[in-house]
């Protein structure tokens, strides 16, 4: 049994830098922090990690099939616009209509209330995850290159972010905004569980963050049966070695296509946070392709190779958090936040070229060429 | 015979589709501002020549990222190698404004280059990294508020001024897009080039130094975002934050269009060239539309994935 | 005539099988049958269509002529994994593994064991271990990555992967080649079960003592064709290696000079590298064709690529005309006069898309430059000589290489060369894939080009054309130079013995080295 763990941390070592990485940088942020440890610190840096992890999730899955996806912001950033309409928790409900080139077309009432907002998120979801299908459908039906493909489609979902919400506006229901972006005994005040959150055993677990704790579900719940399914191990062996999935009668199209859905559905998930936690939808250009360049960061941080095949999208949570902790790192210090892309930069070349000292090893030097 | 009017075909249909499609654009906009406003600004001349003094910049940029496109990589710290470029060449000012903001280019081509080339770190990466520490210099550079210092006015004549009623910038312009044309076409390095965007591995195997071609066609790129970042800063008179976000995708999206292959070895520097002037037409009938951004992003994504399945389904017949 | 024709019981029957590839055959009318409970070899020389014969059978390629069929019923695979849903399942000498996946994922990776809908990571885990124990090789870990693994290793794995699909028929082409002696044993011991459970063997091997130890039939192919078929014991060593040399060869190579050797062009001293170069020496003169022999693999090219300047790590010793040599980069030892014609012509060659003049131009654009521009009459000069000196039929050197002819390719690859006027030339299987004909004229021009002062090194896989052409051929085996045959020396059997690392006797007796 020793000899496996060996072997599983020796094939992940990429995800246990990251980790480690993460451990360190993290517990000297909060030894330096005057409120370090505290649930409110906590809370804090959950919020402003979650809307990042979610993004390198997304783009990990791409990655994973060899592919690309340079939309994973834009997707974020559409499906946060739809929901500062969908998740407004009016209590008597939303009229829905639509403006377009002056016409004003009624599309009926949204439901308010409770069922409102569920609905309103499993629709935002859905509208991710159809993204995603669609760049999946671009690439493998139209023979685009991932890269160029989600370049384009990309600039079509920020065209439908920016034709929701020209002006950042827009509003979230003001207790799903609270329930998810504090701690669980927050989140069970504001839905009326386990007695407001007053109950006995719950205690011990009430100071955790939500976003953590969806971080973790969604992990769990998403990730990890994906990548045990017979199509998530196909995304594995199509960035591996095509041909030879080809050769074990893998279904290669349908892989392609799930990856890439996948990577809609993660991004729209860090969307809806990203819009629940600011209480607005905001077509931030810039920020889309921020959050799209620091996820393929992340991918990269986390320890997912770039030639796809092998990696994990818990190691881009982590990427992600390294990332993130960084810029915490220049808050504590004092330093000039000016000095942070620098940082995040030179951080990330380090941590490339690093990966790439490999290449002096090889003796064969046509097998750089492979 | 008929293999080499097909490999021409090749190579030509997605200019000549472009060029097409230009056509439309005019078409199409000119048909909207005689109904409305009964005018053809479009088709004057001088309106063109403006629209195309913008479009400088951006074809500047382009011929950059075709040469690195062409040997398969891609180049993602333009944006900041051009504002970087900027700002040094306004607040180094005087007569070394220029070489100090091309010199900075063509150091941080070189730097990528040395990346990708013997590191063999992925293009997309290494580029993206250099293009965050670009932007972290150049922040904590100015403090992350505009520049107070501006132009000098040879970059200002360059970028603005007008000789016989053609814009600078147009010369600049015509003068990198023969440079390329000639190096791309009748130097050893053009074929060198060609060949490692086919097959990097045979290129290498026929003895041709491809890590130092590599090198040097970042080094390009650098110098092209650099001198589009000087011409910028002369026409705005000064540098100023992100000036260089908006050039990375239309540059690439303008490659593209004219036909480069994504993955290297193929492509003209005509479509590039096409692919600018295009994408510059295409925003300025979008701006005499007055269609809101939403429009334009919506209509430029779906333009490019347009064209690409246009190419495609030709390729798949000639195959 | 001690031949046994396909029988009613025959599990697998094929009969007038033949395939092309490009215009050149590869298989012509085969007929052939196994039946289960048999270890049946298959045996030629390289090129005699075993790999064609196989890949049909496992569904790779589909023949152009002739019909197959599977316990009577007549079958077409469509597809490897329509060949497994058979029954039909093939150990390829490449290897099919993923290499970034576990041992375990690979096994399973056609059918893995799932619970609740997923993949059932331990019961995958289970199947893995119980299949490698059943090959006997408990050592591997089915936790590891097959890229981790050494070769023969991964060898293993392949093989237990194939026996997870419950094969009827169970195709091994060269799977012992890389295994050590220790696990060829466990293997025999695997297929000895296997055939008393009633599953059809194919076993193809250059190793002939294998072929003696495990085989209860063999049939001998040669040139594409099925030639004989025996049982176990019916033909002495001596009367394969006589079979598959055949008679029938009648190609023209042209005369060898009678002279000497001129001053040594290159010589080598113990050139080691990785294991896969073993204390390699060998001498080259000036207007010598000296020829790499032996079975795949055993080196040759890696010998080529480490003269190329391809490979880092290598020791000992290159020296060029007296001159010690240490060429780290094809372009260094281009620039030392040394050019090589690579293994595989379309990804190591050529640039398919490109123009037949720019690959033509592309090794030497230096020399036809004038300053960084390209001197475009003298290219198109150098472009016009090089095609009229090799001959090669094309309609206009603007067309793409992609649309010659195999043969013609070849000799872009080489003219290439030539246009750098190189004094040693390396050439990996130039003749791989090409017609008779172009083969001819290719011969014709190293001769040409040693008689001019050249010196040349060529590997070839065809034992017929080393004799033919080389004034010296040197047989590898395992990364070692075994034997250099000249003059007398060289002939079919001897070639073959030393390939085979096994001493053939004058009396027609086989002695184990």
């Amino acid at each position: 049994m020793l000899d496996d763990v060996a072997i599983k941390v020796r094939q992940n070592v990429g995800i246990v830098t990251a980790v480690l990485l993460f451990s360190i940088l993290y517990v000297l942020y909060n030894l330096a922090h005057p409120r370090g440890f505290s649930s409110a610190v906590l809370v804090q840096n959950g919020n402003e990690i979650f809307a990042l992890a979610m993004v390198a999730m997304a783009q990990t899955v791409p990655v994973l099939a060899s592919g690309l996806d340079l939309s994973v912001g834009a997707v974020m950033t559409m499906v946060g616009c739809f929901a500062s309409y969908l998740l407004t928790g009016a209590a008597a409900g939303a009229p829905l209509h639509l403006d377009i080139f002056g016409l004003h077309l009624a599309l009926g009432t949204f439901p308010g209330g409770i069922t409102g907002i569920l609905l309103g998120i499993v629709l935002c979801l859905a509208i991710g995850t159809a993204a995603g299908f669609i760049n999946g459908c671009v690439v493998v039906y139209g023979r685009i290159q991932p890269i160029i493909a989600t370049l384009a489609t990309g600039a079509v979902y920020i065209g439908i972010a920016l034709f929701l919400r020209p002006t950042p506006g827009g509003k979230i229901d003001e207790d799903l905004n609270w329930a998810l972006t504090n701690s669980l005994g927050d989140f069970a005040a504001t839905v009326h569980i386990f007695d407001d959150g007053a109950a006995g055993w719950f205690a011990p677990i009430a100071w955790i963050p939500v976003p953590f704790v969806l971080i973790v579900l969604i992990a769990l719940l998403v990730w990890v049966p994906f990548r045990r399914s017979v199509l998530g191990r196909a995304v594995y062996a199509v960035g591996s070695a095509e041909g030879a999935a080809y050769m074990s009668g893998l279904p290669i199209d349908r892989a392609k296509i799930a990856a890439f859905t996948l990577a809609g559905f993660f991004a729209g998930c860090g969307g809806l946070f990203l819009a629940i936690q600011t209480s607005s939808g905001n077509a931030d250009i810039p920020q889309a392709g921020a959050y799209t360049l620091n996820s393929i960061a992340s991918v990269v941080i986390g320890g997912t190779s770039l030639l796809g095949g092998t990696g994990s999208a818990i190691g881009s949570i982590f990427g992600a958090m390294v990332l993130r902790v960084i810029s915490f790192f220049f808050r504590i210090f004092d330093i000039a936040p000016l000095l942070q892309p620098l940082f995040e930069g030179l951080i990330l070349l380090a941590a490339v070229s690093i990966g790439a000292l490999g290449v002096l090893r090889v003796k064969n030097t046509l097998e750089l060429f492979r | 015979m008929n293999s080499a009017s097909l490999s021409l075909s090749r190579d030509d249909r997605p200019i000549l589709i472009a060029a097409l499609f230009i056509l439309v654009i005019l078409a199409a906009g000119t048909v909207y501002t005689f109904a409305r406003f009964g005018s053809a600004p479009l088709l004057s001349p001088t309106y063109l020549l403006q629209q195309l003094q913008i479009g400088a910049f951006l074809g500047v940029v382009a011929a950059g990222m075709m040469i690195v496109i062409l040997i398969g990589q891609i180049d993602l710290s333009v944006p900041w190698t051009l504002a970087a470029a900027a700002m040094m060449a306004t607040s180094i000012g005087g007569p070394l404004a220029i070489p100090v903001g091309l010199a900075i280019g063509l150091l941080v081509g070189l730097v990528n280059g040395i990346g990708v080339a013997y590191l063999r770190v992925p293009s997309m990466i290494f580029t993206l990294g250099v293009n965050a520490v670009m932007r972290g210099l150049m922040v904590a550079h100015t403090g992350g508020y505009a520049p107070q210092t501006a132009a000098t006015d040879l970059m200002r004549t360059l970028a603005s001024d007008r000789t016989l009623g053609i814009p600078h910038a147009l010369f600049v312009w015509a003068a990198v897009s023969v440079l390329v044309v000639v190096m791309l076409q009748r130097t050893a390095l053009g074929r060198y080039i060609y060949a490692i965007g086919n097959k990097e591995a045979a290129a290498y195997l026929a003895g041709v130094d491809t890590r130092r071609v590599t090198v040097i066609c970042f080094v390009i790129c650098g110098g092209a975002a650099a001198l589009a970042g000087v011409l910028l800063a002369g026409y705005s008179t000064k540098a100023y934050q992100g000036m260089g976000d908006a050039y990375l995708l239309p540059a690439i999206a303008a490659v593209v269009i004219g036909g480069t292959n994504i993955l290297g070895g193929r492509g003209r520097y005509l479509g590039t060239l096409i692919g600018v002037v295009l994408i510059v037409l295409l925003n300025s009938v979008l701006s005499i539309m007055e269609m809101p951004e939403a429009g334009r992003q919506v209509i430029y994504g779906l333009v490019i994935i347009f064209m690409l399945l246009v190419y495609g389904r030709g390729e798949r017949v000639v195959s | 005539m001690p031949s046994v024709p396909p029988t009613q019981q025959a599990f697998l029957a094929l009969s007038g099988i033949s395939k092309r590839y490009a215009g050149v055959r590869a298989l012509e009318g085969v007929d052939f049958a196994c039946e289960r409970g048999k270890i049946h070899a298959v045996l030629g020389e390289n090129g005699a269509g075993k790999s064609t014969l196989i890949k049909i059978i496992a569904g790779v390629v589909q023949p152009d002529a002739g019909t197959m069929r599977l316990a009577g019923n007549e079958v077409s695979f469509a597809s490897p994994s329509a060949a497994n849903a058979a029954g039909v399942v093939c150990i390829f000498q490449e290897l099919s593994l993923m290499p970034d996946l576990s041992v375990a994922d690979n096994i399973s990776i056609a059918s893995p064991p799932r619970r609740f809908g997923l993949i059932d990571a331990r019961a995958q885990r289970r199947r893995a271990e119980a299949l490698l124990a059943e090959i006997g090789c408990e050592d591997v870990n089915p936790l590891m990555r097959a890229r981790d693994l050494p070769l023969s290793r991964r060898q293993i794995v392949e093989i237990a992967k194939a026996l997870g699909k419950k094969p009827q028929l169970l195709i091994l082409d060269e799977a012992t080649s890389a295994l050590t002696s220790a696990d060829v044993e466990k293997v025999y011991a695997m297929l000895a079960r296997l055939k008393s459970e009633g599953v059809a063997i194919l076993y193809i091997s250059h190793r002939m003592h294998e072929v003696e130890a495990l085989a209860d039939r063999a049939s001998v192919f040669r040139n594409g064709r099925h030639i004989e078929t025996f049982d176990k014991g019916m033909r002495s060593t001596a009367d394969i290696v006589q079979l598959m040399i055949g008679r029938d060869i009648a190609t023209q190579y042209p005369p060898k000079p009678a002279r000497k050797a001129g001053r040594p062009m290159l010589a080598l001293e113990n050139l080691s590298w990785e294991g896969r170069l073993d204390r390699i020496s060998l001498r080259i003169g000036a207007g010598q064709i000296v020829g790499l022999g032996g079975l795949d693999g055993q080196g040759q090219k890696s010998l080529l690529l480490a003269l190329f300047g391809v490979l880092r790590g290598v020791s000992g010793r290159v020296m060029v005309e007296d001159r010690e040599v240490r060429a780290g980069s094809p372009a260094a030892a281009k620039a030392v006069g040394i050019a090589l014609v690579p293994e595989d012509r379309k990804t190591e060659g050529l640039m398919l898309p490109m123009s037949i003049a720019d690959n033509l131009a592309i090794a030497s654009l230096g020399a036809i430059s004038t300053g960084p521009f390209v001197d475009s009459a003298k290219e198109d000069a150098a472009v016009k000589r090089a095609i009229a000196r090799l001959q090669i039929k094309i309609g206009a050197p603007t067309d793409p290489v992609s649309t010659l002819s195999g043969g013609n390719q070849q000799k872009v690859v080489l003219a290439k060369w030539l246009m750098t006027d190189p004094r040693i030339i390396l050439l990996n299987d130039p003749t791989r894939g090409i017609d008779v004909g172009t083969k001819q004229e290719l011969y014709r021009l190293m001769r040409e080009l040693a008689d001019q002062g050249a010196a040349i090194l060529f590997y070839s896989t065809d034992y017929d054309e080393l004799i033919g052409c080389c004034d010296r051929v040197a047989i590898m085996y395992d990364g070692r130079i075994v034997r250099e045959l000249e003059g007398s020396e060289l002939t079919e059997t001897n070639i073959i013995a030393s390939a085979l690392n096994i001493d053939a006797t004058a009396d027609g007796g086989v002695a184990h080295a």
